[in-house]
């Protein structure tokens, strides 16, 4: 992975002061909300599979600044901080973990399966690799329709293996439709490292063969993530087609809740925490450039944790949904 | 002088079915294990753990997520004289892949005339109880059984995981072999807030050590009665055996620990002694395994019936997350179901 210096940060990405600090909240916020998440799950409040975005955060973030009204998102199963970046309400998707009435998809669907119309969010997909040709299909009614809008379509890189990819590729090139294919390389597929799974592990090269340009990018760093992506997104509004972007990152826990992290060692997720923290490294870009005080920092985590706290409340003060909900909304 | 090796191990079902693995492994060097997280891993349930180390990396091997694939390349290597053992790390995951399981695999004898085969395993955990929500719980098993060319199995307990996986890897044909995941650490009985009996407690975690198989194609008479024939299989298997229980009904139940080839002969000699037939599994009721259990039967022991045939099964809807319970066909509605039959005339 490219491992920048977080003491010495970039200083050509020309951020402003509201921008840093708007990606610093937002950044915080999914790191907040996973970590309640993770203890929620532990006292049993949360079941079945929880795939918490810890580390990883600068990826979304860095993208959703670039989303314009109409932009749409689509992922995979570790979804929780593509939602809070879109703006979901921290409440509705806590409630969703907890399965309750007051869930975004009133507990039927859980962590991996939540969706919002309203925030253009397409979900939430539990099955590896599956949301990919759909967020092809959401480009493909974007250009139908005639606006500009970009779908963004995130992945990780063990759903880059699965052979809908390469459809939906040639696909979206073959009639230059505007999605942006982006492959969060957390470097585990669960718990099989990415040298062990696949051939090429450039994975900004898988739309090679279909003259579909690549980036690799450091996913750490939200600044970075930014300037690829600019390119990317300019590269699919105007017509040109898609765009793969390679996000370098990693995930600090465990793929789910119960992993016996026997893949990887202690060191290597120290090491990336403590030198390549993407939150750490807005950080430093905010007090490098005297744009806030530790203090202020200190007053942000402070108000952040109070929306999750009451995000947690709502989630476990929401009744749970009624037996009826089981057979509503299977067909009109 | 002393022999003081056991015969038997007690077991769960993870190791059962690892052990099974194992063996074939020892035993016949055509045998190759992989699938997503298998080989260093050990797979997403443990399955395999152990047998990379063991084995190599020739013969114990990770898969990229590529179900369509691994499937397909394991019909080809079948093909040619091995015999692969894959796992599809949950059911639910077995989509890409069905056009291979489907076309390929099932039909490569007949098409082939004979001179090809396809003697592979698929393994897949199924079912629900663990709160996986609509992709990690379903049972998606009439979708093999509707395929002619497969044989499709579905052990309840350590001893038939291993006796029926070893004797499925030993068969010349493809075989899918669905583990009811929430059977894995213990013979779940339908109440959910309870805790988990282990295997260790059960007579069926005793397993032997090394070779032997449980017959394809043999249902099991798990409980003996004479009022009514439950016929089940999986998960089910113990549920049905707590509402024989907390009704005090006398029922039979039959684990039919193989759909395809079906023992019919244990079916219908059963259904004729007691006269009544209910049917119980997880999956979705509409065109569930139970609607082609029920036609036998209706077709077979017609006259011998002396009350409708009841199915309780999973509701036709997909599997919720939050209502887990309420879609489960827990021992209430088995229990009411055997009263129904019981009241009918």
């Amino acid at each position: 992975m490219a491992q920048a210096d977080a003491s010495s940060p970039k200083s050509n990405y020309n951020a402003t002061k509201d921008e840093l600090l708007k990606y610093y909240k937002d950044m915080l916020l999914i790191r907040r909300f996973e970590e309640k998440a993770g203890q929620l799950y532990g006292m049993g409040h949360i079941g079945g599979f929880c795939h918490l975005y810890i580390g990883q955060e600068a990826v979304v973030v860095g993208m959703e600044a670039l989303k314009k009204e109409g932009d749409q998102v689509i992922t995979g199963y570790r979804d929780h901080g593509h939602m809070l970046a879109c703006g979901m309400d921290p409440k509705g998707v806590m409630a969703e973990l907890t399965g309750r009435e007051g869930g975004y998809s009133k507990g039927k669907g859980g962590s991996m399966h939540m969706f919002s119309t309203e925030k253009k969010f397409y979900g939430g997909h539990g099955i590896v690799g599956a949301q990919i040709p759909l967020g092809t299909g959401l480009a493909f009614a974007n250009r139908y329709n005639g606006n500009d809008s970009v779908s963004l379509t995130y992945f990780g890189d063990g759903a880059a293996n699965q052979g809908q990819v390469f459809e939906a590729m040639n696909m979206a090139q073959l009639w230059k439709l505007p999605v942006i294919f982006i492959i969060e390389n957390n470097q585990y597929a669960m718990g099989t490292s990415i040298k062990r799974s696949h051939a090429e592990t450039h994975l900004y090269r898988r739309g090679a063969s279909f003259g579909i340009p690549g980036t690799e990018v450091d996913g750490m760093d939200v600044l970075a993530v930014r300037e690829a992506g600019r390119e990317a997104m300019e590269h699919a509004r105007t017509g040109k087609g898609p765009y793969v972007l390679e996000m370098k990152t990693y995930r600090y826990r465990g793929h789910s809740m119960s992993d016996p992290a026997k893949y990887r060692t202690r060191d290597e997720v120290d090491d990336i925490r403590t030198n390549s923290d993407p939150i750490k490294k807005c950080e430093n870009y905010i007090l490098s450039g005297k744009h806030a005080s530790e203090d202020d920092l200190k007053e942000i985590d402070k108000e952040i944790k109070q929306v999750v706290k009451e995000a947690a409340d709502f989630s476990l003060e929401s009744p749970e949904p009624d037996p009826k909900e089981l057979f509503t909304d299977i067909l009109a | 002088m002393f022999d003081d090796k056991p015969e038997t191990t007690r077991m769960n079902m993870i190791q059962a079915i690892r052990d099974a693995q194992d063996v074939m492994l020892g035993k016949d060097e055509n045998v190759v294990v992989f699938g997503e997280d298998v080989g260093y891993f050990g797979g997403v349930f443990r399955c395999t753990e152990g047998l990379q180390a063991k084995y190599g990396k020739q013969r114990v091997f990770d898969a990229p997520i590529s179900e369509s694939g691994i499937v397909g390349a394991a019909i080809g290597m079948g093909a040619y004289g091995l015999r692969p053992c894959v796992e599809v790390q949950f059911a639910d995951y077995v989509f890409p892949a069905y056009d291979q399981i489907s076309q390929e695999a099932a039909r490569l004898r007949y098409r082939s005339n004979g001179q090809f085969t396809a003697p592979l395993v698929i393994r897949m955990p199924t079912g629900g109880g663990i709160f996986g929500g609509q992709t990690h719980s379903q049972s998606p098993e009439t979708l093999f059984t509707h395929v002619s060319g497969l044989k499709t199995v579905i052990p309840s307990n350590p001893y038939d995981a291993k006796g029926m996986l070893i004797a499925s890897i030993e068969d010349d044909d493809p075989v899918i072999f669905l583990e009811p995941k929430r059977l894995y650490n213990g013979p779940f009985d339908g109440h959910h807030d309870k805790p988990v009996v282990p295997w260790s407690k059960h007579p069926k975690g005793e397993v032997p050590t090394g070779h032997y198989t449980v017959p394809l194609g043999k249902a099991d008479i798990v409980r003996e009665g004479k009022d009514v024939t439950i016929l089940a299989y999986g998960t089910m298997v113990f549920v049905a055996e707590t509402a024989a229980n907390e009704t005090g009904i006398d029922a039979e139940i039959i684990d039919l620990r193989s759909l395809l080839p079906l023992d019919i002969e244990t079916i219908v000699e059963s259904v004729k002694k007691t006269g009544r037939c209910v049917i119980v599994h997880e999956a979705t009721i509409t065109s569930g395994f139970g609607g082609e259990l029920s036609a036998l039967v209706q077709e077979e022991c017609f006259y011998h019936l002396e009350a409708p045939i009841e199915r309780v099964a999973g509701w036709d809807t997909p599997y919720p997350h939050a209502q887990e319970w309420h879609y489960f066909p827990g021992p209430a509605r088995v229990g009411e179901a055997l009263k129904s039959v019981m009241e009918a005339v």
